[in-house]
């Protein structure tokens, strides 16, 4: 079984968001990342399960700058074999689903596993085009996983529950919570990481059909009435004349 | 043209498909064309998109298309798509829309935008904006190809009465070669999903345990809202991990959503702070949560969800 794991680095779960003054990027100041903690917790998890269920090799992709090495390397010392770092700075969805495709195309791979979602877009895109870029079939937001030879069963989120299908590899697959436990990286594995192959792969040169024009942030302004917990009849005034939500 | 793909479940639609087809028409009406709306299977009471503006209903009913296979619903509405000349397609941001959106754009060489969560602005370009770092920032997209994709947030906008029933039109296409094989289906049925749910009610390790949640069902019941808890509730198994909101959970932008118990984490407000009313219960009054809410109770949960639940049935008796 040879395994494809797509990665991404996003800013980590507390970390306050800003723009710079003109708006036109984000201010990586002070700015602490991690590895997108669908990839890792669950697609990556999940793969070396399967890898050390039924044998074969678990590599992880990414598409990015340098600056990534440390992500990537934390995704070795989890277990990954090998990692391939496409080196482009990550720009569009398409983009980065192009070049992981023209990679991937002619490698073998049984499976190709992504996050649901990257933190920082929120995207849920790239899966999707992957799946599509090399014709092979897409099962989004999985839960769970399970081979029998070439056979997968999976659980899927649907709108308002949950789905079971099966689907011969190679295929492309989302993994959401449920999928594995997150693993800590240990002391032997950070070691053996050092020794890990990291390959730098340059870039296919893809096209970008889409670009952020500028941000703002969200005002969290709320200006709070506080209530007499002995009036709620008085709340659900607010709520329906000043709110207008009941 | 504008292209809706209006999801359906067994015939009937969802508002988020009717959200999509009057998002659809409002753009279909600056840019000075039509908007269509393509339903994939059961089609009966498809006409009904007409009032939230489809100026036509193009149905594909194949057996082929029974099962959802994201790649045959890509290849599918690209068809059409291109059948019709279609400029704009926009799709739900619901599971299947997420499904498709991707696999879409890829298939169509075109710019796309995930979870927009507003009209877009065409004076200079084609701009569209979207909430980004878990709902922390917006971006806003320029979209630079002739043909674009959107998939429409639920609740980013009101579906609206801009027509009437229309027809439905049978088109062909291709058959979809159905690799994915679906086992079974298991819907929660009676309450609304999360995802599209206006009224959420919410609780958190404050509950104490999961026996207690009663209070918290009957509030909900009074106003017909969904339930939903913090991600230490779905964790230890208070809670089924469907109803778990955050940033790691559902993110979730209802009208109304009243966290009870909860402390107001950053990792939880990721996935709720874009709701529009916030009502916060907590017995502590420097939970960071009250930070974040429209209303604020300080209370014994145990004492105030009860009393809540009172006033607002008495409302309801007086305002039904
Ligand atoms: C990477 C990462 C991702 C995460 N993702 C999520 C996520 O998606 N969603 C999420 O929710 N969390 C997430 N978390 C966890 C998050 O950091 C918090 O730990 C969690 O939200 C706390 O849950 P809580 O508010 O229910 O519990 P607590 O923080 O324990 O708060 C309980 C609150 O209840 C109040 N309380 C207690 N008793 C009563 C009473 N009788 N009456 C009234 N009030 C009472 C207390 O004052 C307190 O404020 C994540 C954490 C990490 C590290
Ligand atoms: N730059 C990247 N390089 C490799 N994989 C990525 C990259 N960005 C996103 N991914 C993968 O695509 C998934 C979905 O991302 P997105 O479509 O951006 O929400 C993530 O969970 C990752 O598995």
């Amino acid at each position: 079984m040879k395994i494809l794991v797509c990665v991404s680095r996003t800013p980590e779960t507390t970390a306050n968001i800003s723009f710079s003054g003109d708006n036109s990027q984000l201010d990586t100041n002070g700015l602490q990342y991690i590895m997108n903690p669908y990839d890792e917790w669950y697609a990556l998890v999940r793969a070396l399960e399967l890898k050390e269920q039924v044998g074969g090799s678990v590599s992880i992709i990414n598409v990015g700058e340098a600056e990534n090495d440390p992500v990537i390397r934390k995704g070795l010392a989890i277990g990954a074999d090998e990692a391939i770092r496409i080196d482009a700075k990550p720009t569009s969805s398409l983009f980065v689903a192009k070049e992981i495709a023209a990679y991937a195309k002619d490698q073998g791979f049984d499976l190709i596993m992504l996050g649901k979602e990257s933190i920082d877009y929120n995207g849920s895109l790239i899966g999707g085009m992957l799946a599509e870029l090399m014709a092979l079939p897409y099962i989004s937001y999985a839960t769970s996983m399970d081979l029998n030879g070439n056979t997968a069963t999976l659980n899927r989120e649907i709108e308002g529950g949950t789905e079971i299908c099966e689907v011969e590899t190679p295929f492309v697959l989302s993994a959401a919570k449920g999928m594995a436990e997150q693993r800590i990286p240990n002391m032997r594995g950070i070691m053996m990481a050092k020794r890990k192959p990291l390959n730098v792969v340059p870039s296919a040169g893809s096209d970008n059909l889409e670009n952020v024009s500028s941000y703002q942030v969200v005002s969290k302004d709320r200006n709070i009435k506080i209530l007499d917990p002995e009036n709620m009849e008085e709340l659900v005034r607010l709520l329906h004349e000043e709110a207008k939500v009941i | 043209m504008v292209l809706v793909f209006a999801e359906n479940n067994a015939g009937k639609f969802k508002k988020a498909a009717f959200e999509a087809v009057s998002y659809g028409k409002k753009i279909a009406n600056q840019l000075s064309c039509d908007c269509a709306a393509l339903v994939i299977g059961d089609a009966s009471s498809a006409g009904e998109l007409g009032v939230y503006g489809a100026d036509k209903v193009l149905n594909i009913n194949d057996a082929s298309f029974a099962d959802f296979d994201a790649q045959n619903y890509v290849a599918a509405i690209a068809e059409v798509s291109n059948n019709i000349g279609a400029k704009l397609i926009i799709v739900s941001h619901s599971s299947t829309g997420r499904s498709l959106v991707g696999g879409l754009a890829a298939r169509m060489n075109a710019a796309v935008i995930s979870g927009a969560n507003a009209l877009p602005t065409l004076d200079d370009g084609f701009h569209v904006s979207k909430n980004v770092f878990s709902g922390k920032g917006i971006a806003n997209f320029s979209l630079n190809t002739d043909v674009k994709i959107i998939s429409l947030m639920g609740n980013s906008i009101q579906p609206e009465n801009m027509g009437a029933e229309v027809s439905v039109e049978h088109v062909s296409v291709a058959p979809g070669n159905g690799r994915v094989k679906v086992v079974e289906r298991k819907t929660v049925s009676g309450t609304v999903p999360l995802p599209e749910a206006e009224l959420v009610v919410s609780a958190g390790r404050g509950m104490g345990g999961p026996d207690k949640w009663g209070i918290i069902d009957d509030l909900a019941n009074s106003i017909g809202a969904t339930t939903a808890c913090s991600r230490p509730v779905a964790d230890t198994g208070w809670r089924p991990h469907h109803e778990h909101v955050g940033q790691t959970g559902v993110a979730i932008r209802p009208n109304l959503y009243i966290a009870i118990g909860i402390s107001g984490a950053i990792q939880h407000l990721a996935g709720v702070s874009s709701s529009k009313t916030i009502v916060v219960i907590n017995k502590d009054a420097d939970a960071p949560f009250f930070k974040n809410a429209d209303y604020g109770v300080v209370a014994d949960l145990f004492d105030v969800v009860p009393k809540l639940t009172e006033a607002i049935k008495a409302f309801k008796a007086v305002n039904a």
